[in-house]
């Protein structure tokens, strides 16, 4: 279960300060899916960069699987991230190192068994469906596939918790669907809590049990996601719903059919 | 041209193979870490510590400002120290090295800060310390333009060692000095100019060969 408690953070620029995150509250459950939505610069990539705290807090408490990560120093934290798999818009692989050896990295970090690596890897590679490229450099790969090297390397080490800073942003509606598949597939086989952050209502609809909506730094709407499309409150989530709905008129109006 | 020439040049290409293997050698062992720190210890990175890298940074830009010929003669008490000699491939050596290390320090700063920093918060998020996230993330990512980077060096170098020659380093360029400028010889001149040029030509040429062919293994398609 991860809980995060009165969480605070300012970025203080020369001109200004702004507030990317003001008393956020959540609980998240142990195997859930769940979702954060928000529109650009609302807040949502601070909120989960600080989950594993590559973005500093500046108040507040996040608790993973019971320990304090707030609470961490450096070495303790090394050891907590280890537990805790990430996933990047922008995949940031290893161009200098192959597939194999990109998914090995984070065992190798842990100090994994040497001799358990070859078949982890193995393994893995064959979750995310890329068994026949583990010889191949990232560069030599497409979008989805380097996604999928990414979750593969996230969920080496039997992370507790997989964080996705917009993971399929940067993909293509059809790879994007592919990937959302394996995730929601790696959900059920493994019981692996995931958080993801998004600013694509398919991705909510898709795979999220629970959700968040994000605006100005606050939480402003929680629940399941269906509530999200039902009865939506916040300014934010009506925005969301109204454009898509919007856009489907206007589909009816021009073309004669809805989508 | 004389039948000395030959023999003149290949005394001169000797000790300037010697100084810039030896001196760029040093540099790089001095430079590498200094570039590293300067990286490791910027805000945000690894090892954060603006003060570390204010004042190395200020180190650097110092001995940097030095025109090669006053950094080499003014280190020369440094070279009698540890050599023992102001004279000869050996002593030059000590000043080209200290004043080759700032540049190989900042060719390595800009080489290191070209590898996309989601590649390091990746490395930090699966827990990484700042050691692994150095040898085996920023280095190998950067791999290909640190040797781009090493190859200006290493022609700068020569270029430092020409100047050395000038005041008693022996090299090509004591050679040019001493023979081609002093005592007329242009055949000496021109002899030493084409092996300089022939000499850059190979650095250069080896250099783009090896940061090319690391970049070919990881474009290349099956």
């Amino acid at each position: 279960m991860i809980r995060i408690q009165e969480l605070s953070k300012m970025y203080i620029t020369p001109s200004s300060k702004i507030v990317a995150l003001e008393n956020v509250n959540l609980q998240i459950q142990q195997g859930d899916i769940f979702g954060v939505i928000g529109f650009s610069g609302a807040g949502k990539s601070t909120l989960i960069r600080c989950l594993n705290r590559l973005e500093e807090p500046d108040s507040g408490k996040i608790m993973i699987a019971g320990q304090d990560i707030t609470a961490m120093n450096k070495k303790e934290l090394q050891l907590a991230r280890r537990k805790i798999g990430m996933i990047f818009q922008q995949f940031n692989l290893l161009d200098a190192k192959t597939v194999f050896e990109n998914v090995a990295f984070p065992l190798q970090v842990s100090n994994y068994p040497k001799k358990q690596i070859k078949s982890r890897v193995e393994e893995i590679l064959d979750l995310v469906g890329l068994a026949n490229k583990s010889k191949a450099y990232p560069l030599q790969l497409s979008g989805g596939q380097k996604q999928r090297v990414g979750i593969a390397r996230a969920l080496s080490n039997e992370p507790s918790v997989l964080l996705s800073d917009e993971a399929t942003s940067a993909l293509d509606p059809q790879t994007t669907y592919s990937i959302l598949e394996l995730l929601k597939d790696i959900n059920q086989k493994l019981g692996l809590t995931i958080v993801l952050i998004t600013h694509e209502l398919d991705v909510l609809k898709h795979i999220c049990n629970h959700m968040a909506v994000i605006e100005h730094g606050r939480i402003v709407e929680t629940g399941v996601v269906e509530k999200f499309f039902l009865n939506p409150e916040s300014d934010t989530a009506k925005r969301f719903i109204s454009i898509l709905q919007g856009f489907q008129e206007k589909r009816v109006y021009k073309e004669g059919e809805g989508i | 041209m004389n039948d000395d020439v030959l023999e003149l040049l290949f005394t001169g290409l000797g000790e300037t193979l010697y100084m810039v293997l030896l001196s760029t050698l040093i540099a790089l062992i001095l430079g590498l870490p200094l570039g590293i720190i300067l990286v490791a210890t910027e805000k945000g990175n690894v090892l954060e510590s603006p003060r570390i890298n204010k004042v190395l940074g200020t180190i650097i830009n110092v001995v940097r400002s030095f025109p090669s010929i006053i950094l080499i003669v003014v280190l020369l008490p440094l070279a009698r120290f540890i050599v023992g000699t102001t004279l000869g491939a050996t002593a030059a050596i000590v000043p080209l090295s200290i004043g080759a290390a700032p540049f190989i320090a900042r060719i390595i700063e800009n080489s290191l800060k070209e590898v996309s920093f989601g590649k390091i918060e990746a490395a930090m998020a699966i827990g990484a310390n700042p050691l692994t996230i150095i040898t085996k993330v920023l280095i190998p990512e950067a791999l290909p333009s640190l040797i781009r980077g090493l190859t200006i060096a290493v022609i700068g170098i020569t270029g430092m060692t020409a100047v050395a020659g000038a005041i008693g380093a022996g090299g090509l360029g004591s050679l040019a000095i001493r023979f081609g400028y002093m005592r007329y010889r242009d055949d000496i001149m021109l002899a030493t100019i084409v092996t300089l040029v022939i000499l850059v030509q190979g650095v250069q040429f080896a250099g783009d060969y090896l940061a090319t062919y690391i970049n070919r293994k990881r474009y290349k398609f099956d």
